[in-house]
């Protein structure tokens, strides 16, 4: 690992004023994800701002219902939390289907956002790579690529991103907080992360110098009937080869309220507007979710090695949306 | 240089540390503990699982900087029951990954006593879990063992958490 200056930030004041001031600064939180990938050398801060111990820690109800979710909230406190498991069963789920127990009690909400891919030629040092070299290549698209992206990906770039936790957001229409020394901002998750285009290696709208604050998750009656399906080539541990996260409300035998975002498929949490556009109002049949997972997927496009990825995910929509219909939600 | 204060097993250390070490190679070169072990030094093996104030992580992943006054953990400080049950149901073979799989099965029962679900839990609402083998599988994917000993491993935290098989 290359040297680097060390700041422990005590404050988030401290925290922004340090990244402002050293370009080169990367806020470290939880570790499990950059200080691995500064030991490969794909990550190389001159300087680590530790915020591990910024007061960022609350989960705290909101007056309408809903959720405010500190940034530096570990990821198995949160799954534990009884409000998350009642109102929002998806959310709980997705944060237990990621990593492992210890890796769970590490991880924070504001890290587990802005995670790197795990593409294979990510984090090879001798493999081109749009997203870690701009302009070298990419060779993944030639290579290995069974767990890349068949949705929003470019000829530059088929990374995807690893987040359950972020699927399930992008389907409770949460918004991120970010503070920097020019005040602070709400942004839709759903508008945090960027598609590849021709520039990979620009993942999120953040600016260099923002720092994630907290998560807000609004009042949602359909939440409560949610659930977290995740398809991966083992049982516990590891990523997903493709995620749904949905919920839903049937009055009359018809679809009154549906949410569906999907995870393991594209470069970023992937809200399937155009599946809850088919369903909302259509009897709550299997003959609707599928038209739903056959528009949502209308689009992707896949290489030889994941090509399988486009019928599995409609298929787990389906399948998501079936058991949500016969069993209800999580909770 | 960075000047750290860790208090591992009850006694507190003062070490002036690159911030570059880990928690795990602090407590094995630093403070001669190597009763933690380096397996994949990425996270994925659990070799390595220490308790930090009663919660379990993996202490490669863990910048030694970052734990100054937590209340650290290792199986040099552990003398409980599950030990003995892992001699008797043969939950290791070669013993490498034994004191991550214990100290991780310590952080996991705890999470089991104060209610926390994990991926296999049926009803996220209610309160309490029952620790059944699919809990105790999914709650230890964190832990690999090479030698296969699972079966054993899972035994011992069946019995010792007291449930019946």
């Amino acid at each position: 690992m290359r040297p680097f200056a060390y700041v422990s930030a005590p404050d988030v004041d401290t925290a922004v004023r340090a990244i402002a001031e050293q370009p080169g600064a990367k806020l470290l939180g939880g570790g499990t994800n950059l200080v691995d990938l500064m030991r490969q050398d794909v990550e190389r801060p001159t300087t680590v701002v530790d915020i591990s111990s910024v007061p960022l820690t609350g989960v705290d109800e909101l007056p309408d219902g809903g959720l405010r979710i500190g940034a530096l909230v570990r990821n198995s406190h949160l799954a534990a939390h009884p409000l998350v498991r009642t109102r929002f069963p998806v959310l709980a789920q997705a944060l237990l289907s990621g990593a492992s127990g210890q890796l769970r009690n590490m991880a924070t909400v504001g890290g587990n956002l802005l995670q790197r891919t795990r593409c294979l030629y990510f984090v090879d040092g001798a493999a081109a790579c749009n997203k870690r070299e701009p302009g070298s290549g990419c060779d993944a698209i030639g290579g290995f690529h069974r767990g890349n992206a068949v949705l929003g990906t470019s000829e530059h770039c088929v990374a995807t991103h690893p987040s359950d936790m972020a699927v399930a957001l992008a389907a409770l229409d949460a918004v991120v907080e970010a503070q920097s020394v020019r005040g602070t901002r709400r942004i839709p998750l759903v508008e945090l992360h960027r598609l590849p285009g021709d520039t990979p290696h620009l993942e999120t709208v953040l600016d260099a110098d923002e720092l994630i604050t907290a998560v807000e998750v609004p009042a949602s009656a359909v939440a409560a009937t949610s659930r977290y399906r995740k398809v991966r080539d083992r049982a516990s541990f590891a990523f997903a080869l493709v995620s749904v996260a949905a919920a839903l409300d049937v009055e009359d035998g018809a679809v009154s309220a549906v949410r569906v975002a999907l995870g393991g498929v594209a470069p970023k949490p992937w809200r399937a507007y155009e599946a809850e556009r088919v369903l909302t109002g259509a009897p709550a049949t299997e003959e609707s979710f599928r038209a739903a997972a056959e528009a949502e997927l209308a689009d992707a496009s896949g290489l030889p090695g994941n090509d399988f990825k486009i019928e599995l995910a409609r298929r787990t929509i389906v399948a998501t949306l079936r058991q949500l219909r016969v069993e209800g939600g999580a909770a | 240089m960075v000047e750290v204060q860790l208090r591992v097993n009850g006694t507190a250390h003062r070490l002036e540390l690159d911030p570059r070490v880990s928690l795990l190679d602090a407590l094995r070169e630093h403070l001669g503990l190597t009763g933690t072990k380096k397996g994949c030094n990425q996270g994925a093996c659990g070799a390595c699982t220490v308790l930090v104030d009663g919660e379990r992580i993996t202490a490669c992943l863990a910048l030694a900087v970052q734990y100054g006054g937590r209340e650290i953990t290792t199986i040099e400080g552990v003398a409980h029951p599950l030990q003995q049950a892992f001699v008797r149901t043969d939950g290791f073979q070669c013993g490498y990954c034994t004191s991550g799989q214990i100290c991780s099965a310590l952080g996991m029962l705890a999470e089991v006593e104060a209610g926390a679900p994990s991926a296999v839990t049926e009803h996220l609402a209610e309160p309490a879990v029952a620790l059944t083998d699919a809990e105790i599988r999914e709650r230890m994917s964190g832990n690999l063992c090479r030698c296969g000993a699972y079966n054993g491993i899972t035994d011992a935290i069946r019995e010792t958490a007291g449930v019946p098989s």
